[in-house]
């Protein structure tokens, strides 16, 4: 069945092995930050002054991002030296290039702005408990803090710090990065990481505790990209590293304030700061509302139709199989239902590492197809099994006394009595995997989830909306469709 | 053509049919009759290996009924039960060129048949493309023989054909269905609970009780030379109107 599944999604999602070829756009990846969208909106900018087409990639985390420029899903990526050092690496050789050339990626020289990793506090809070430096902290086990996960997970976050300093706090709770200055500027917690870049030090005034025992790193910015970027688009690096030492932190600052508070387009402050820096007669990728819907409409429609095709090429046949063999039909029936009780956004996650060991792409769309056909199946197998369950049993005999093969009663008696059964497990299965196609904007599979997530980051409810309404009037036109459909084949009683 | 010796048949221990031997007549009708649950309808299912006997064999022109070899013998034989069995999702010429249109048959071939069995079962030229529940019981009935009679079988099995249809109608299709038995000469094996109705149709009637033969015979024996007092009960328990004596 899983082998069957398989070349099911490698068939309809087209997946080939060869994704390094010349022949597609470079591949600008990014993590789920301001900064770092802006940053490589501005790589995706500067590749197309090379004459070359260039797509930008939010994917996530350090892990998946280093994966996939080592792996060849990705091109060049911003990153920071010391997350090079301390998380990709775990050491510091003295020859950096060394060390990442063994690994087939560059480094540029820094961009300019260093964006370190540092403790913030509201500076009234930290003034009434005379708190100035990070080993001040040390003498408030109570405090609360909050952390986003990556930096609870990083050696050159929590676990480290936390040794380093001898710090005492054990109320630690991990959130997202937007909603942690939320709580801090609300008092619901008392410290958070931030980036020495971001707008909102300056927005909420806040305090950044001395590092005074030098603890974080230099986090430079640079470009990671592929050692093989060179050859195959010439051009693309020089224009890359046109940017080096060019960017000051008080422009990364305003830049990713802009993009925060003002709630303009990553792409728009970008284009504008390489016009203004570089003279750069950059083209903004800045499209209007309705090219944006097509696209990501586009990208939705690419994670739904065929995850629910493979979904009821490999789902109908299971639910013949059950109601053909009932022993095997309690087993079919209940393992796609335990399927469904595995929380979406698990089975998501799951997906990243299963596609990467079968068709070695362990992010974007295949991991998110992957776990939206396995949630289909359940509703289109139940419905089969019932369907053809329900045929009335003089019916069946009539079937049988004509003479007629068992396939040929299958095909031509029961799968058309239960059509219009199946044809209503498959909508249920439509409209579930509409929903729940969202969440693959968690692991950059585009579609709606994108501009969802990119929202709830920004805290800006139109972008989100522009994401969850097509997303609910997808799931309605779906319906819909299936409605007329069950109508066409319903003509019969 | 159909035999059947020694055949028994029960469910979860509980018999419901035989031992029994029996022979039907070829080319002539044989009319199955018995109370409710006697094991008409089983006896018919044996006959064409839609199930299987715990004991006994049936056999079909000399062969057995095996699982290996019920397929060409339901294909020689037609089959319609009470409703027609008809299936909803196709026309009445979807259900009667079902098994043609399997078997591969041209399209010619196929509107010839249609319109002879048509012009043989009397059924209205509109009705071939209503489906079965746009069609009246007659209809149903009527389209439920010609897809039994579609392959020109050398058999045909009906189990309480006219069971559930208003008594007008009835005697209609009684007579349309004993002109065409006439006409085709088939062996024919139909299952009715009405006395009369078998009188109407049977050289020989056999009468089951209990999934054994009580008697078997021609109508007039069973009236006249009734075996055991549960053949007289069956047969006085049969009642023609009773027209009320007008005084004088
Ligand atoms: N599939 C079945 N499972 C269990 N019992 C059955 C089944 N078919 C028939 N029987 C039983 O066998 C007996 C004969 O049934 P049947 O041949 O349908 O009688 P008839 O057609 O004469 O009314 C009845 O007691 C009935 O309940
Ligand atoms: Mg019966």
């Amino acid at each position: 069945m899983t082998r069957l599944a398989i070349a099911a999604l490698v068939l309809l999602t087209g997946c080939s092995p060869d994704r390094a070829g010349s022949a597609r756009p470079v591949a600008v990846g990014s993590k789920k930050f301001t900064e770092s969208v802006i940053l490589a909106e501005m790589a995706a900018q500067l590749a197309r002054q090379a004459g070359t087409d260039a797509n930008r990639e939010d994917l996530g985390g350090t892990p998946a991002l280093w994966l996939a420029l080592t792996q060849g899903d990705i091109d060049v990526y911003p990153e920071y030296t010391g997350t090079i050092t301390r998380q990709i690496l775990q050491a510091d050789p003295p020859d950096l290039a060394a060390a990442l050339a063994a690994h087939g990626v560059r480094m540029s020289r820094p961009l300019g702005f260093r964006n370190n990793y540092a403790l913030g506090m509201r500076k009234d809070v930290a003034a009434a408990k005379g708190i100035r430096y990070v080993s001040d902290l040390r003498a408030h086990p109570d405090l609360r803090l909050g952390f986003i996960h990556e930096f609870l997970d990083r050696p050159d976050g929590w676990p480290g710090l936390k040794p380093h300093y001898g710090l005492p706090q054990t109320n630690v709770r991990g959130m997202n990065h937007t909603l942690a200055y939320r709580a801090l500027v609300e008092k619901a917690i008392d410290v958070t990481e931030v980036y020495t870049t971001d707008g909102e030090i300056a927005q909420y005034d806040l305090l950044v505790l001395e590092d005074d025992r030098h603890f974080f790193p230099a986090y430079e910015a640079v470009w990671l990209y592929r050692a093989d970027l060179e050859d195959r688009r010439p051009g693309v690096v020089a224009q890359l590293r046109r940017l080096e030492g060019r960017i000051t932190e008080t422009d990364m600052q305003r830049m990713n304030a802009r993009v925060q508070e003002e709630k303009a387009n990553e792409g728009q402050v970008a284009a504008e700061f390489l016009t203004r820096t570089l003279g750069a007669e950059v083209s903004v990728a800045d499209e209007s509302l309705a090219a944006r819907l097509i696209k990501t409409t586009g990208e939705h429609l690419a994670l739904v139709v065929p995850s629910l095709l493979a979904a009821v090429l490999v789902a109908v046949p299971l639910g013949v199989l059950a109601a053909r063999r009932p022993a095997l039909g309690r087993g079919v029936l209940g393992a796609t239902g335990v399927l469904q009780t595995i929380p979406s956004l698990a089975l998501l996650l799951f997906m990243i590492p299963v596609m990467k060991f079968l068709l070695d792409e362990g992010t974007g769309a295949p991991p998110a197809v992957a776990a939206l056909f396995l949630y289909s199946l359940l509703p289109i197998v139940r419905n089969t099994y019932t369907g053809l369950k329900g045929i009335p049993h003089s019916l069946q005999e009539s079937a049988e006394a004509l003479g007629l093969t068992p396939w040929a009663i299958l095909w031509r008696v029961e799968l058309p009595l239960a059509a219009p059964t199946i044809l209503a497990g498959v909508k249920t299965a439509a409209v579930i995997n509409v929903g729940t196609a969202t969440l693959g904007g968690f692991i950059g599979a585009g579609g709606y989830g994108r501009p969802i997530l990119r929202g709830i980051d920004k805290f800006d409810i139109p972008l989100m909306l522009e994401g969850a309404i097509p997303a609910a009037l997808m799931a309605l036109a779906v319906e819909g469709l299936f409605e007329l459909a069950e109508r066409a084949v319903a003509r019969r009683p | 053509m159909f035999q059947l010796a020694g055949v028994t048949k029960s469910y979860a221990g509980r018999s419901a049919l035989g031992p029994i031997t029996l022979d039907t007549l070829a080319g002539r009708t044989t009319v199955l009759i018995g109370p409710s649950g006697c094991g008409k309808s089983t006896l018919l299912r044996l006959l064409i290996g839609l199930i299987e006997p715990d004991a006994g064999t049936v056999t079909f022109d000399g062969t057995p009924v095996t699982p290996e070899t019920a397929r060409p013998v339901r294909r020689r034989t037609g089959y319609v039960i009470q409703d027609g069995g008809l299936f909803p999702h196709l026309t009445a010429r979807g259900n009667i060129t079902l098994m043609a249109r399997h078997l591969g048959w041209d399209r010619a071939r196929i509107a010839a048949r249609v319109a002879e069995l048509a012009a043989l079962t009397r059924l209205p030229a509109d009705g071939l493309d209503r489906y079965p529940h746009q069609l009246s019981g007659g209809q149903r009935q009527r389209v439920g023989l010609m897809r039994a009679l579609m392959l020109d079988p050398a058999a045909l099995l009906l189990d309480e054909p006219l069971g559930a249809l208003d008594p007008l109608v009835r005697a209609d299709l009684q007579a349309d269905l004993r002109d065409v038995f006439g006409a085709l000469g088939k062996t024919v094996v139909m299952v009715t609970h009405d006395l009369g109705e078998a009188a109407f149709f049977a050289a020989r009637i056999v009468l089951l009780r209990d999934g054994q033969v009580v008697q078997e015979g021609s109508p007039a024996d069973l009236w006249n030379r009734p075996a055991d007092p549960f053949v007289t009960r069956f047969v006085q328990a049969q009642r023609g109107p009773q027209i009320p004596q007008e005084a004088t």
